[in-house]
């Protein structure tokens, strides 16, 4: 059985359907994304997946365990990570994971070991007795990976795990995600709002009002929407056209637009035109965003600036 | 079992390291029972004379050492609510521990931490001119813990209930303030008129405090409250374990729909 099986799931909040029968599978070991503008149903699927909502009908495996029959199996094989933090900052490092280890029926010793072998992972043995309010953000972040970690999760759920950080800080956790994933083998189920983050995961699936639109390897996804945009800038603009007349387009003053699923071949034709003198040329590959855009209709930067508050208010859909 | 007791320790032990981190809430938790007693006790002392068989400041300091519990206990388990959306508690929902277990978990943390402050309160006796034996003092311990447990598992019931953080000055209007007035605290029960003392009845703090008098005046025989000690115990105990069943039953139900 795979890490994450969800047949036909449905959850609705007074006959509104947050998540409208979405069926999917993760395998062993996958860093799988979720992506989806705010609404569309992530949140709530997440929270069906670590049993702490019910689904009104369909099925959900996680690690092997049916999530509404056996909630408590699933709890001890997952580890989530949250969208806001959820450290304790007026405890310690060393004490916020000594009493995580605890709930998952650690002793003291194994607890220690364990502890001491991801702080120095993550370099952080000097801040095990810090108060974590004194830690940067994204040291938080780190800490809560390794925490969700800890008790060594066959699935490790990332709600937004960058949400807020500068893109430096960005960055950094998750090479160091993909770092854990590689020496831990956990399968990671994420969900972001930044596409540019989830063009390197191994696969991808886009919900919108509760359904999925698209599922697969990015790259490839990609690929399928196909066409390049070829922006170049000449005076003889029209000229070309006469010779490029289908999807050539002007973008103002010397600009010009072509889309094509053959930029390449587009250029050499332009250059074997000897003499029509094109001052520069650039190939711009279409990126995620513009495929989420276009499968999803709104821009996912918009809802980016969310606060928690709202979330939460809202049912968490 | 062994999983409970162990959540349990966990719950306490972080939720007393933060009690005692948190300077700004210590002091605080300790000056409102001593600015009250100080202030309206000497204020009041001055205009109310007679008839109680005690000066006013001594008259509610038992119902000072009430409000103290009162507010800590309440406070304590409110948070669960703050917790469960943007801390600790969303954490410990998804781990595989009881309900139940996270339950009796913040109520013996409100528990020890209201006993604490109660301890405090306390200490006050001998400045106001109310003395009791190490026997009468252990015995108000007790008493105190009781209460203490009683209105932490309200407040975890109460936390149950609740969607979300805004609810909490509903809360203290309608029903930490009128438990406080309603609770024999600040003038004796009899004075009251009789419709209004049946909410005395219903409110588990008039038989803590009233256990309180009947310790600190014990040679004011004529002032004794208006229930006798055993009434106060058996009904105290009775409320802790209803509360409590309901405080368990409450939390395991919520977040399921």
């Amino acid at each position: 059985m795979n890490a994450i099986e969800v047949k036909e799931l449905y959850k609705s909040y007074n006959s509104l359907a947050a998540v409208n029968g979405i069926s999917f599978e993760v395998g062993h070991g996958e860093l799988f994304g979720f992506l989806g503008p705010n609404g569309a149903g992530k949140t709530t699927t997440i929270n069906i997946l670590c049993t702490l909502l019910m689904p009104t009908s369909g099925q959900a495996y996680v690690a092997g365990f049916d999530v509404s029959r056996e909630p408590g199996k699933v709890r001890n094989h997952i580890g989530l990570v949250f969208q806001e933090t959820t450290l304790d900052s007026e405890l310690t490092t060393f004490e916020n994971l000594l009493f995580h280890a605890y709930l998952y029926g650690y002793e003291r010793r194994q607890a220690v070991k364990r502890i001491d072998e991801l702080l120095s992972m993550i370099g952080m043995q000097t801040k095990k007795h810090e108060l974590v309010k004194h830690l940067s953000g994204g040291m938080k972040r780190r800490l809560e990976v390794i925490r969700g970690l800890l008790h060594k999760p066959r699935v490790l759920f990332l709600d937004e795990p960058t949400l807020g950080l500068d893109p430096q800080t960005r960055a950094g956790v998750w090479s160091f995600i993909k770092d854990m994933k590689q020496k831990e083998g956990t399968t990671i189920f994420v969900t972001t709002h930044y596409m540019d983050e989830a063009s390197d995961f191994d696969r991808i699936t886009i919900i919108d009002h509760g359904k999925l639109v698209a599922m697969g390897n990015p790259q490839k996804l990609l690929d399928e929407m196909g066409k390049a945009t070829v922006s170049f800038s000449t005076k003889d603009g029209p000229t070309i056209r006469q010779i490029v007349s289908r999807g050539m387009s002007h973008a103002g003053n010397d600009r010009y637009e072509i889309r094509t699923d053959d930029p390449d071949g587009f250029i050499k034709q332009m250059l074997e035109l000897s003499g029509l003198k094109i001052d520069e040329f650039r190939i711009k590959k279409p990126e995620l965003e513009e495929l989420y855009i276009s499968l999803t209709g709104s821009e996912i930067r918009d809802d980016r600036i969310e606060h928690p508050v709202i979330r939460r208010m809202g049912h968490g859909a | 079992m062994r999983k409970i007791i162990l959540t349990v320790y966990v719950i306490t032990l972080r939720d007393l390291k933060k009690f005692f981190r948190q300077k700004s809430r210590l002091i605080g938790m300790i000056a409102r029972p001593l600015t009250w007693l100080f202030l309206i006790g000497t204020g009041l002392n001055q205009v109310i004379r007679g008839g109680l068989g005690v000066s006013y400041i001594q008259f509610i300091l038992p119902g000072i050492l009430g409000m103290t519990i009162l507010f800590s206990a309440m406070f304590s388990s409110i948070s669960i609510v703050w917790d469960r959306e943007f801390g600790f508690m969303k954490e410990i929902l998804v781990t595989p521990v009881s309900r139940f277990s996270i339950a009796l978990g913040k109520i013996v943390s409100g528990t020890l931490v209201s006993t604490i402050q109660g301890l405090i309160i306390m200490a006050a006796a001998p400045f106001i001119g109310i003395r009791f034996t190490i026997f009468e003092a252990l015995l108000l311990v007790v008493f105190v813990m009781i209460v203490s447990m009683c209105i932490s598992a309200i407040g975890v019931f109460i936390a149950s209930m609740i969607k979300s953080f805004e609810s909490f000055n509903i809360i203290m209007n309608f029903i930490v303030m009128p438990m406080f007035f309603l609770s024999g605290a600040m003038y004796p029960v009899n004075v009251l008129p009789r419709a209004m003392r049946y909410f005395i009845y219903l409110n588990p703090l008039s038989y803590g405090i009233d256990s309180f008098k009947h310790i600190m005046f014990v040679e004011f025989a004529h002032f004794r409250s208006d229930f006798s000690l055993l009434a106060d115990i058996v009904l105290m105990v009775i409320f802790t374990l209803i509360s409590t069943l309901f405080a368990a039953v409450a939390f395991n139900r919520q977040q399921k729909e």
